[in-house]
């Protein structure tokens, strides 16, 4: 046995720790991450907790947050994963640049996203002024508009995921289903999605997070109106100055729902070894 | 909303007694006291005011203002004219609404200077103790109605606002201008059924400029600031209302020198000038 | 075209034949390959990896069209080019076990057998019964309902056999079944495998690289190398007579290319051997000889036989009582001892050896 080969005491991976200030900056960087939420939860008048929840406005844009963000979900899953399929199954020219457009608001400033939706779907827009002149409707200010800001940002998060889920998928078994004699709709429904359900799942929690917390988009776009347009994230904003406690209570809320959809998702999300 | 603000900037009891009651802070009554003044002294056009402007020149250093969003364009201005005189001064700017700039400086946020859009903010700021010395009124501020260029809809006035058919959007309540707005539709009784209350009053006029609104209603600075995307209808005076924007060196100033100096400068002529060619009116 | 989904109760439909001429590109890979199964026979495709044994495979199930040449099923023409036919994977008759048994994770295993049955438009209650009936036939009724996570390698294997044969295929498609499995595994399921396709009545391809299973469950075996078909004859002629130097070394023979002229055989690098029974007449042959029958000395030796030369040893491989010599030197050999044997020799890598071939253990046929 040569020197090379002989195995050495130090040289088991498991064995082997960072050094010492890597553990200290990695401590800061929690820090950093972790405080904010920390001031956040000390800050929340738990003791009007009863009191603030109730509160007209707190409740308003609750409900629309939650409906507005499941309308959003619910598009997302139902023109995203068939785009992901295309994206993942499918070879065209352009193909790269295409899929970077698609996933471009994950990376896009909201607000600038919001611009972009008016001039697409605003009065004067690409397809908003076709769609007000022949049927008088118009979509900013609406919940309408929420759902299509929240659509827009959330939706690359669903088609990411998805995708990334359906080239782990095995193609093999697609193959051997189509020598089976099934035909492409039972191929996906029986074999794709099943192996793509915790893909799915993932990109759908990742999605619903993202439209709830969505803001930037939907204040440009949809505008802020109690009851009809003002989502949580819009009130946090706005009652900072009028009721803080109405606003450290939803921003409490919607942390609370951010970290409960990472901690479901520690598995596949965060748990990437 | 019945906050203790003033409907016009000629009222100068600001304050809700009973928290200046319960406030035993002495600032606070200076800070009562100063508004005062300063509204006399700039109403009477002094030239001491002037003087202290013309003197300036020695101040150097970065100089942090925190101004309300209204008044980017115009100190923007203000601010060439500031550094030509005094060259070593870096004149940085946090634009926002008037209420999260007070946020932010009850907060800690390092400021020289803060410029309010209403007294009521320079108040809340006041009331934490983080004023130097006292705020005084520089300019204001007068409501028109913005709409798209031209007029198309032949917007006349307040009362036409009232067309359910019509896409109105307002500031919010919680920024100065949506509270003035407010104001003015009450005195002139219109009941408006807005399409959305936009976070600030910039981010209101872009709907309109953007052809997403009707109308809103907005600073006469703003239309002017708006170069021409939007046009403005005039409010009659006795629905009008006057926005007065107190300016105050900050008690946590990293230069107060240079706070100072450009407050000094915001009230001489040149800056009451530069102020006027921006839509501001004389307080 | 005659593409209508196929009959699947009838178990034994009158079974057909297999005529394939394939040829299409696949990156590096030129296949182009003709040959025929007969119903009930079992073809193995042997070949070195990159071969195009897998890409031959998945063009007869359909799943990769072929760009020139002709498939059929008896009369039933799968593809053709020139004549623009193609039936999809799905309308073909042909059943499919794949190297890692490709069972679907979320189905039971009486679910992955009853999904090409349902498929092909059985009835749920029907496909159940006949999916139950397969999976006794292959001894796993009583793991009908795990999923195939809880099977074993072999398990799962014998469900993917099931699943291929629940719907009644004209044709049996198998690549390497058993490459996956483990050894002991490997025996039992071969067993198995074997009974199935002595069952099955139409033909089969397996896809192997693997010599014993070949010649144990292969009427005939079809060398396949770099797209090209080198050898198509029964086992025993393979055994004895290979076409190539992969196929020789498949079975354990030396083999060599060179030309023959009466007793003398000239090989390619020069060196001479001298045979028995001369060559009918001269011409390129193909040699053969089995290193049981190679003798090593450490000294010259003396006696009869007539090829004799000096070598070194290269290598030593032991497989239990046995020992293969690696020999370099004028003629490239391996020679088949016993641990006797070596013990006397006392030889490592480096020894220098005399190598002995009797005239009579040189076969030679025309290449």
């Amino acid at each position: 046995m040569s020197e090379t080969t002989a195995p050495t005491t130090s040289g088991t991976a498991a064995g082997v720790a960072p050094p010492r200030s890597a553990v200290v900056l990695g401590l800061l960087g929690l820090t950093v991450l972790v405080l904010p939420l920390l001031g956040l939860t000390v800050r929340t008048p738990w003791g009007r907790f009863g009191a603030l929840v109730t509160d007209p406005v707190v409740l308003q844009a609750l409900r629309l947050s939650v409906v507005s963000s499941l309308a959003a979900l619910a598009v997302s899953v139902v023109l995203g994963v068939p785009l992901a399929l295309v994206f993942a199954r499918y070879d065209f020219p352009g193909k790269p640049f295409v899929r970077a457009l698609a996933v471009l608001p994950m990376v896009l400033p909201p607000v600038v996203g919001g611009v972009g939706l008016l001039a697409a779907f605003g009065r004067r827009g690409l397809v908003g002024r076709p769609l007000a002149e022949a049927t008088g409707i118009t979509l900013p200010f609406t919940p309408v508009a929420v759902v299509i800001a929240a659509t827009f940002v959330a939706m690359p998060f669903l088609i990411v995921t998805v995708e990334s889920g359906l080239r782990m998928v095995d193609r093999r078994l697609e193959d051997a289903a189509a020598t089976l004699g099934a035909d492409r709709w039972t191929i996906l429904r029986r074999v794709v999605l099943p192996a793509l359900w915790p893909s799915l799942a993932a990109g759908m929690a990742l999605c619903w997070a993202r439209a709830l917390g969505e803001f930037g988009a939907t204040i440009t776009f949809a505008g802020n109106m109690p009851g009809r347009t003002q989502t949580m994230p819009l009130a946090v904003y706005l009652e900072l100055e009028r009721n803080p406690e109405a606003a450290y209570l939803i921003s409490f809320i919607l942390l609370a729902v951010s970290v409960a959809v990472l901690v479901a998702l520690r598995d596949r999300f965060l748990h990437t070894t | 909303m019945s906050r203790a603000v003033p409907p016009t900037a000629r009222g100068l009891t600001p304050l809700d007694p009973r928290r200046g009651g319960v406030r035993t802070d002495g600032r606070v009554r200076g800070w009562l006291a100063g508004i005062a003044v300063a509204v006399a002294v700039a109403a009477c056009g002094s030239a001491e005011v002037e003087g202290d402007g013309e003197a300036a020149g020695e101040v150097s250093g970065e100089l942090i203002v925190f101004a309300t969003a209204s008044l980017t364009d115009a100190f923007d201005g203000l601010s060439e004219a500031f550094v030509d005189a005094n060259p070593d001064v870096e004149v940085v700017f946090n634009h926002a609404g008037s209420q999260t700039l007070a946020s932010q400086i009850n907060e800690g946020a390092p400021a020289d200077v803060f410029a309010s859009a209403n007294l009521a903010q320079m108040e809340v700021v006041a009331g934490a103790g983080n004023l130097a010395g006292e705020a005084e009124v520089f300019t204001a501020n007068l409501l028109e109605i913005a709409v798209e260029p031209g007029n198309p809809l032949g917007i006349g006035g307040l009362e036409d606002l009232a067309d359910p058919d019509l896409v109105l959007v307002l500031p919010a309540e919680e920024v100065p201008a949506g509270q003035y707005a407010r104001e003015a539709l009450e005195a002139a009784g219109v009941g408006v059924t807005p399409a959305s209350l936009e976070r600030d009053v910039r981010a209101a006029l872009s709907k309109v400029e953007l052809g997403e609104a009707d109308a809103s209603i907005v600073y006469a600075s703003d239309i002017v600031a708006s170069d021409g995307r939007a046009d403005g209808v005039a409010i009659p005076a006795e629905h009008n209302v006057v926005a007065s924007y107190p300016i105050a060196v900050l008690g946590d100033a990293p230069n107060p020198a240079a706070g100072e100096a450009f407050v000094a400068f915001v009230l001489s002529g040149t800056g009451q000038d530069i102020l006027a060619a921006h839509g501001f009116a004389t307080p | 075209m005659s593409a209508s989904a196929p009959a699947p109760s009838t178990s034994t439909s009158t079974a057909v034949g297999l005529r394939a001429e394939v040829a299409l590109r696949l990156g590096t890979l030129d296949l182009a390959v003709a040959f025929d199964a007969a119903p009930g026979e079992v073809v193995a495709i042997l070949g070195p990896n990159g071969a195009g044994k897998t890409t031959l495979l998945r063009a007869l199930a359909g799943l990769l069209p072929i760009e020139r040449g002709q498939v059929s099923l008896g009369t039933q023409l799968l593809e053709s080019p020139a004549h623009g036919v193609r039936v999809s994977p799905q309308q073909r008759s042909v059943g499919v076990v794949f190297q890692h048994h490709l069972l679907f994770p979320n189905l039971t295993a009486i679910e992955n057998v009853a999904f090409g049955l349902r498929s092909r438009g059985v009835g749920r209650q029907e496909a159940r019964t006949r999916a139950r009936a397969w999976l006794e036939r292959v001894e796993l009724d009583d793991h009908a309902n795990a999923r195939p996570g809880a099977l074993s390698g072999g398990q799962a294997q014998r469900v993917a056999l099931a699943r291929a044969l629940a719907p009644d295929p004209a044709l049996l498609l198998l690549d390497e079944p058993l490459a996956a499995l483990d050894v002991d595994t490997r025996r039992s399921v071969r067993q198995q495998l074997r009974r199935h396709l002595d069952a099955f009545a139409g033909p089969v391809l397996l896809i192997t690289h693997e010599p014993l299973e070949a010649i144990t469950l292969a009427d005939r075996l079809v060398i396949l190398e770099g797209g090209r078909i080198v050898q198509d004859d029964p086992p025993d002629v393979v055994a004895r007579r290979p076409r190539s130097t992969w196929a020789a070394r498949l079975v354990g023979l030396n083999h060599y290319r060179g030309r023959a002229d009466g007793h003398t055989l000239t090989l390619a690098t020069g060196a001479t051997l001298t045979v028995a029974d001369p060559a009918a007449q001269p011409g390129e042959v193909l040699v053969a000889i089995h290193p049981r029958a190679v003798a090593l000395h450490a000294r010259p030796p003396d006696g009869s036989p007539r090829n004799t030369w000096q070598g070194t040893v290269d290598a030593l491989d032991i497989h239990a009582d046995q020992v293969r010599v690696h020999l370099d030197g004028p003629i490239p050999i391996v020679a088949q001892i016993t641990g006797a044997a070596l013990a006397d020799l006392d030889i490592a890598e480096g020894s220098p050896l005399w190598v002995a071939v009797k005239a009579t253990e040189i076969d030679h046929w025309p290449a």
